[in-house]
This record gives structure tokens, C-alpha cells and sequence, in this order.
């Protein structure tokens, strides 16, 4: 293989990996603005933090070949890979423990899990 | 480089739309979300404009800003929920 | 022991693997600075399961790669939930049995579940998750008891 075919696959390949990190990015962030309240705009952080951080990643990988700059963000990847779920959870937890609930919710089995704490009055 | 371009300007339309949120959000947590999200696209931001200008030095810069966005966060939160960063939170500990 | 030769083989692979430098002089000196952090370590007690988890099975890497599936499927869901005109959104807090016997391996399913876009794991207590779901397919607890299982075969003991 020639190396001007090479590179159009590689641009073709990275392409697509960059439009669809690119659209689940953007979804995401007009999640963010769109969806009604806190507990419903992590779900969509989480989109933005894994599926389109990551897609956009393993685009650049794919133009940046076998090199250092692959290895630094194959790291980039892994932290955000094991900071981004706790983050989210600590905004979860410390959005729980001051009082906020979500909005029109079906189904609360909280009580089963921390007992009388759930009780407590949402704040204003 | 073109394609590098368009996920660049994706990425500013993302940002853009993000601090809407972080500008109106109603309660603090909104907005501790919104920051969070705002540094993982300036992650990408950073290793993009690193594969534009052909600088990867950008790329260590980008990691470091990847930890002291999860620190920050964490912090923030600490902070807001005991009102100070000295204590130590024990296991088990209730508040 | 194992402990801390695993953590200085990290150490030194990370070292080398950022800065691409292969002198002598600057090779003697990474591995000084890696035994310097692992005598830190060692004085902070850090050298336990937690830091250092070697006891951790290889199925983790097949699992990571379950996992990515699951995300990038619940992600489509979540898109879509977004993207709807009138979003179907019903939202609950549901608790989770998690039936792990170690304490790593609590921590896997709990991010496992928070980075699956679309349940997020609110509060922990003995033998279950609060867990949040923004719809009612994402709150299927078939699918939680799967990757708990999943989990369960990749911790170790």
C-alpha cells in the first residue's frame, strides 16, 4: 500500500470516529441545557464525559499512528476513563445529602437503602 | 488538518453550550456539573489545538489539566458540603 | 513485596512512557525519583489492595471491553431521550442488590453503573446501591444483576 492511500484511510477512519464523538459531544452539551433538573443533566454529562471524550480520543490516536503522542493519550483516555464516573458521583451524593430531589419521580426506594435519613425536607 | 478543525469548532460549539448551563443554572450542583464538563472538553480542546499547531507538548498539558479538573471538583464539593478542606472525612462518618 | 515491585514497574513504565528519553543519566535518574516516590508510599501505608491492585484478575481488560459496549448502547439511549420532542423521561431511585464480597470490587460495579450514561449510583450502603435511572429501560434490574455478575468473576478471592 502506497503511503497516499494509507493516509486517505486513516483520514477516512478517523473521520468517522470524529463525527460520531462530535455528535454525541454535542448532544450531550444540548442535554445539558435541555433536560429539567440536576438529576437528569448527569445522565447527560455522562455522555459527553465517556462516550464522546473517548470517541474523540481514539480519533486522534488513529492520526497520530504508533507514536509518543498515541501513549499520552491512551493516559488521557485512562484518567478520564476513572475520574469522570467519580466526579459525577460526587455531584450525585452531595446533591442527595443537601435535601435535592428530582422532579415527577415514579419510583423512590431510598428509604430501603439509607433508612430514615431519606426523610428529610427538601430544601428550597 | 481540516477534520482536526471541525471537531475543534464542534468543540467550541459544545463549550458555548455548556456555559449556558453554568451561567443559569438554578443550584450550585448544576453548576459544579457544568465545570466538570467544561474541563473535560478543554481536555480535548488542549489535545486538539495540540494536533493542529503540531505542538505535542500540549498533550502533557492536557493530562494535567484532566487531574486538576477531577481535584477541583472534588474539591468544590468538599468544601460546600463539611464548609471547610482541613478536616478529614473518616469512613463511616455521619454528617 | 510484590506490592511494591508492582508499583515501582508501574511507576518506572509511566516515566518512561511520558517523557521518551533513553540517556543513561536521565534513565538513572527516573529510576531514583520512582524508588524516592515508592519509599513515600511505603512510609504512607500506601501499599495495600487499594493503591496497588494486583489482585485484580486479567478478565478486567474483557471486561472493560463489555463495558464500553453497554456505554456506548446506553449513550444511543440517552441520546435519543434527548433528541425527543416530548422527553420521555421518568426518573427513580432504585436500590440495587451488589453481591461482591471485596471492597474493590464494590468500587468497580459502583462505576461501572455511574459511567453507563443513564444510572447513576447515588448512596452505598451494606449489600446495596441507591442507584438513579433517568428512564424505566435503564432501571432493569436484569441488567445491573449481569454486570454485578460480570464483576463478581473479575475480582479476586
Amino acid at each position: 500500500m502506497d503511503p497516499a492511500t494509507f493516509e486517505l484511510l486513516r483520514d477516512i477512519a478517523s473521520g468517522i470516529v470524529f463525527a460520531v464523538g462530535g455528535a454525541f459531544l454535542l448532544i450531550g452539551a444540548f442535554g445539558l441545557v435541555r433536560l429539567p433538573d440536576v438529576w437528569s443533566r448527569l445522565h447527560a454529562a455522562g455522555v459527553v464525559d465517556t462516550v464522546g471524550a473517548e470517541l474523540i480520543l481514539v480519533g486522534m490516536m488513529i492520526q497520530a499512528g504508533f507514536t509518543q503522542a498515541t501513549l499520552k493519550l491512551i493516559l488521557i483516555g485512562l484518567f478520564l476513563f476513572v475520574t469522570s464516573p467519580t466526579a459525577t458521583h460526587a455531584v450525585a451524593n452531595a446533591a442527595f445529602m443537601a435535601g435535592i430531589r428530582p422532579v415527577r419521580l415514579r419510583r423512590n426506594e431510598s428509604g430501603e437503602v439509607i433508612g430514615d435519613r431519606s426523610n428529610k425536607e427538601p430544601q428550597p | 488538518m481540516a477534520i482536526l478543525l471541525a471537531i475543534t469548532a464542534a468543540l467550541f460549539v459544545a463549550v458555548l453550550l455548556v456555559l449556558i448551563r453554568l451561567f443559569a443554572g438554578p443550584t450550585l450542583y448544576d453548576r459544579v456539573l457544568a465545570v466538570n464538563t467544561f474541563g473535560t472538553l478543554t481536555v480535548l480542546l488542549l489535545s486538539a489545538l495540540g494536533f493542529v499547531t503540531e505542538r505535542p507538548d500540549f498533550l502533557d498539558i492536557a493530562m494535567l489539566y484532566a487531574l486538576i479538573n477531577f481535584v477541583s471538583t472534588i474539591a468544590i464539593l468538599k468544601f460546600f458540603r463539611y464548609r471547610a478542606l482541613g478536616r478529614a472525612t473518616t469512613r463511616g462518618e455521619e454528617v | 513485596m510484590a506490592k511494591a515491585v508492582g508499583l515501582l514497574v508501574a511507576l518506572f513504565a509511566l516515566w518512561l512512557g511520558l517523557s521518551g528519553y533513553f540517556k543513561p543519566f536521565l534513565l538513572t535518574l527516573g529510576v531514583l525519583s520512582c524508588l524516592f516516590t515508592l519509599y513515600l508510599a511505603r512510609r504512607m501505608n500506601l501499599l495495600d489492595d487499594e493503591a496497588v491492585p494486583l489482585q485484580l484478575r486479567p478478565g478486567l481488560l474483557l471486561y472493560w471491553s463489555w463495558l464500553g459496549g453497554e456505554v456506548v448502547k446506553s449513550a444511543w439511549a440517552v441520546s435519543r431521550v434527548i433528541l425527543a420532542r416530548e422527553m420521555p423521561i421518568s426518573q427513580q431511585l432504585i436500590a440495587v442488590p451488589c453481591t461482591q464480597k471485596t471492597e474493590m470490587g464494590h468500587v468497580i460495579f459502583a462505576n461501572s453503573i455511574t459511567l453507563t450514561p443513564g444510572t447513576v449510583t447515588v448512596e452505598t450502603a451494606p449489600g446495596k446501591f441507591l442507584v438513579h435511572a433517568l428512564t424505566e429501560e435503564a432501571a432493569n434490574l436484569d441488567g445491573f444483576a449481569e454486570m454485578g455478575r460480570r464483576v463478581a468473576e473479575v475480582e479476586a478471592r
